[in-house]
């Protein structure tokens, strides 16, 4: 299959402009006639359907969760990049172009990338417009910090709850749709299937997850708006329901999975406590604009931590190892995730890890609240301020920026960050991959789009901090809109479409066939379980490091796992007529062992290390990522057919004619 | 009444399996007695509790996966599990509720049920697990309630009417750090219902008032300040929530410290709105 992204043609910064300006538009009268489908509410999703229903079409957005403004967009935490330049620092739409291209070592589309960064400083606006109350600085004008990767202050952030604040907005907006009658709303629906019509998507089957019936919604076009697929992993920072199962579906029936290797192991999260574990949770990167990270030097002192016999505290300032300041001195704690979570995965590899599990790293405020006590002193006069009140003060700097964060930390852990180093570790938190969708978000399927974090478009192997929010929203406010108009301007004399007809009736009986199968195994073990063994396999096999021999064995124990849980599981209650999560859960894992294992596929395939993924096999003496531009400048779309088949490879290459193919130093 | 007696084993450890945990746990071994709420299903459709004993919680479990085990345990014996609804676990999606103890999410200040950790129960306790109860959130099954009506609540005016691409420059109109951080505060609302849970009124009023004041304080919200209170109020008042008579233990038991300050804005916002504000409709038509 030839992979068409369709890039317009032109200097790169006048592409979207011209595109936007000669696009076919469907005109206010039609839009009327034209009916579309958005799953998902997070940012991308409500911020879709909000714009599209105000444009005048007919929307009908679903969401699993009981309200739309649950999706896990909510517990973003630290911030929103655009370029504004509101700080005068030497940002621009380029810069933030540039860094994100590198940041995602060179695997992203240039021509997104670059529309994403300049639409980035139109969301702020919209934001604020909406009553997102972002930080501000006393002249009432918007606040800015830094995140990692850059070299700029571009991040807007509202406290540590940037996310929810961002979709709250987009939820406002969804809501005053709604209360027009220009949005249908469907809480509690979870899609199960697209549906195609002559090759084209024109509707899905919906469950209503309480009385558990299923539903055909036709509809012009399908918008997917439904996150990642980090909770392959079991343990993620993704919310206990994210799920792959509405991408999946849509490969089945004949999407691309692009890039499904690229996950992010995100560097700063609470540690695994215990066996009982059910999620991880993050704390935000923006704690590297002031958390020092480090291990102690000397092996003994990291044991006698680990055994209780000492504590942070006791390591004096010498026997201490800030290994990011010191392997990359230009950029130092605020370098990419995926560099920092190796390298504190290799501090704990060399037996330095401080927590009893031995996988934790000390993430350091002390020297942050000593600096910002001085200043806060010196501001009001005191010069000569004793330690004790330097502190005190520095303290409450700390907690006005933070605050959130350490007593979330403090209610997990039971110990107080102000005083004591943050333990940390790395855990999944983003997948850069997802559907394959060319410039005008669209998937191979015509008619089926994908934004936000389901697609794969602007990441590239690494997405860098704030930028999740933005491309959310980018797709969903300001890209889908218009794009969308491209494929519906040839629509508008197609009447309704039919949800009897024999499409919608096959693809409802094939969505009752997997539930049965599932109702039906009455094995013995949980869901729950099986997930959890499947995560075992995706982390260690595919997570942080990957090497060839692993990866093939990985597949193999992912097909047997598989096998043995359509014999053995047990879904308890019944498919119909009740609410039952267990069923919902037992859909989402039958899908993530299939996508488990194209990750392993993808992760085999790519022979070489970049960004998020790293393959032993291939790095440099320092032990960094080696990428290989020759051979592997290409986005990986797989089409995937069913369990018989291996899954097809299709390439589409990248060109690059704005950036120079560096290897990605922050050093 | 039925009881059942639960054994637990630990599971196999996910990510590390080299590991023994146990040795580091200070409190491994809690035994507690769950009297817990169920209804529908093939338990009373008018609900019933029902109580089961636990054991071998650890103090770093989370209340939540506390419940998983238990649901673990009950799968395991072909039981069907307690429904509950959960999704972030980490305190800011507002989809976990319950009433612990005859407290909306537990004991703790400012915490929600997903982040209260088993450290503060003791071994031997009885814990009660119930609904939140309230006319307007009626239950579903076991522990989980239809919290819909806040979203109609929003639908009827929590919103600044802004279409996408309609806004100037961010900093075009200054806002003062202290009006900000006020309206933050009202809008770190997270939706989950425990004010309505809280209050033997079944009142409403902290959350619509949250909403109404993180949007009134703000320049951008102004403008449609009075007809935006008196919208939400009729609709609140539409879904059969209660009254407010100043009892305050939906402040006390807000797991974001939303303070009852934003209701008696809401008051002033909605008494102003009442007097003075009369929706007219432009004249049609034009020169055109």
């Amino acid at each position: 299959m030839a992979l068409n992204g369709k890039v317009p043609a032109g200097n790169l910064t006048e592409k979207w402009t011209k595109y936007r300006a000669t696009m076919p538009l469907v005109a206010p009268n039609n839009k009327r006639r034209l009916d579309i489908i958005v799953v998902g509410s997070g940012l991308a999703g409500a911020a879709a359907a909000a714009s599209l229903g105000e444009l005048g079409y007919n929307v009908k957005c679903f969401t699993f969760h009981d309200s739309p403004r649950r999706a896990h967009s909510i517990a973003a935490q630290g911030g929103i990049n655009a370029a504004k330049n509101y700080r005068n620092d030497g940002d621009s739409t380029y810069r933030l172009f540039y860094d994100t291209i590198k940041g995602g070592d060179y695997r992203a589309r240039e021509a997104n990338v670059y529309r994403l960064a300049e639409v980035s400083a139109s969301i702020i606006d919209q934001a604020v417009a909406q009553g997102v109350p972002f930080a501000r600085e006393y002249g009432g004008l918007l606040d800015n910090r830094s995140f990692g990767g850059v070299q700029v202050s571009r991040t807007f952030y509202a406290r540590g709850q940037t996310g929810q604040q961002l979709l709250i907005g987009a939820y406002q907006s969804l809501s005053r749709q709604i209360s027009l009658g220009s949005v249908e709303m469907f809480n509690r629906h979870e899609m199960l299937d697209v549906v195609l019509v002559d090759g084209k998507a024109r509707g899905i089957i919906a469950r209503n997850l309480l009385t558990g019936e299923l539903e055909r919604h036709a509809a012009h076009a399908v918008v997917l708006a439904t996150g990642g697929y980090g909770n392959v992993f079991y343990l993620s920072t993704n919310a206990m329901m994210c799920n792959v199962t509405a991408a999946w579906r849509s490969v089945r029936r004949g999407a691309l999975m692009a890039n499904p290797c690229f996950t992010q192991i995100h560097p700063t999260c609470i540690p695994v406590s215990g066996d009982y574990q059910s999620k991880l949770t993050l704390m935000s990167e923006s704690l590297r604009n002031d958390g020092r990270v480090w291990v102690p030097q000397k092996q003994e002192d990291a044991a006698a931590i680990r055994s209780g016999h000492k504590n942070a505290l006791d390591i004096p300032e010498e026997d201490r190892d800030y290994f990011l300041e010191r392997r990359y001195p230009a950029f130092g704690n605020l370098v990419p995730r995926d560099v920092a979570s190796r390298a504190a995965k290799i501090a704990c590899d060399e037996g330095l890890g401080v927590a009893p599990t031995g996988l934790a790293v000390y993430l350091d405020f002390s020297a942050a609240i000593e600096r910002y006590g001085r200043s806060k002193a010196n501001m009001q006069g005191n010069h000569h301020a004793d330690q004790k009140t330097i502190v005190e003060l520095g303290e409450r700097v700390v907690e006005e920026k933070y605050g959130n964060l350490f007593a979330m930390y403090e209610k997990i852990t039971g110990e107080n960050p102000y005083k004591m180093p943050m333990k940390i570790y790395p855990a999944v938190h983003y997948t850069m991959g997802g559907l394959w969708v060319d410039y005008n978000l669209e998937t191979n399927i015509p008619g089926l789009f994908a934004a936000g974090e389901c697609n794969f478009s602007d990441h590239g192997a690494n997405r860098l901090g704030a930028s999740a929010l933005m491309q959310g929203l980018a797709d969903g406010y300001f890209v889908l809109p218009y794009t969308i108009g491209n494929f519906l301007s040839n629509d508008i004399r197609t009447p309704k479409f039919d949800p009897n007809s024999a499409e919608f009736v096959q693809a409802e009986a094939d969505v009752k066939g997997r539930i049965d199968q599932l109702m039906n195994a009455q094995g013995k073990q949980s869901v729950e379980s099986f997930h959890r063994r499947l995560g075992k396999i995706m982390w260690e096999k595919c997570g942080m490091a990957r090497n060839a021999e692993g990866l093939t064995q990985a597949r193999r124990m992912i097909q047997e796992l598989r096998e043995e849980f359509y014999k053995d599981v047990f879904v308890p209650g019944s498919a119909t007529g009740d609410y039952n999560p267990e069923l919902e859960k037992a859909l989402r894992v039958a899908d993530f062992f299939e996508m488990g294992e194209l990750m392993v596929i993808d992760a085999l395939n790519r022979q070489e290390s970049c960004g998020g993924h790293f393959r032993e096999e291939y790095q440099t003496e320092e032990g960094e990522a080696l990428r290989d531009d020759a051979n592997y400048a290409y986005v990986a779309a797989w089409s995937y057919s069913g369990w018989d088949t291996d899954p097809v490879l299709h390439k589409e290459d990248l060109v690059f004619e704005n950036v120079e193919l560096k290897s990605r130093s922050y050093k | 009444m039925e009881i059942y007696f639960i054994n637990l084993k630990l599971f196999n450890f996910v990510n590390s399996s080299t590991i023994n945990f146990s040795t580091f746990f200070a409190m491994e071994n809690m035994h507690l007695k769950l009297k817990i709420w169920r209804q529908g299903g093939k338990f009373a459709p008018k609900g019933e509790f029902v109580t089961y004993e636990l054991d071998n919680v650890s103090e770093h479990m989370s209340f939540l996966e506390m419940l998983d085990v238990l649901n673990e345990k009950l799968i395991s014996q072909r039981e069907e599990p307690v429904a509950f609804e959960h999704d972030c676990r980490e305190g800011i999606c507002g989809t976990c509720s319950m009433v612990i103890n005859g407290h909306p999410h537990g004991p703790n200040a400012g915490t929600t049920t997903c982040q209260l950790h088993m450290r503060f129960f003791k071994d031997g306790d009885t814990v009660t697990i119930e609904p939140f109860r309230a006319k307007s959130f009626p239950v579903i099954k076991d522990l989980v309630v239809d919290r819909e009506a806040f979203d109609r609540i929003i639908q009827a005016g929590g919103f600044i009417s802004a279409s996408t691409g309609q806004a100037q420059d961010a900093n075009a109109i200054p806002v003062s750090k202290e009006l900000a951080s006020a309206s933050f505060d009202a809008a770190a609302c997270i939706g989950c219902g425990a004010c309505v849970a809280a209050c033997p009124n079944a009142s409403a009023m902290l959350f619509v008032s949250a909403k109404v004041s993180h949007l009134a304080l703000l320049p951008q919200g102004k403008v449609e300040a009075k007809r935006r209170a008196l919208a939400m109020v009729k609709q609140m008042d539409q879904e059969g929530f209660g009254n407010c008579s100043n009892i305050t233990a939906c402040e006390a038991e807000c797991p974001k410290g939303i303070s009852v300050e934003n209701i008696a804005r809401l008051n002033r916002e909605y008494i102003s709105a009442a007097f003075a504000f009369e929706e007219k409709e432009d004249k049609g038509g034009g020169a055109g």
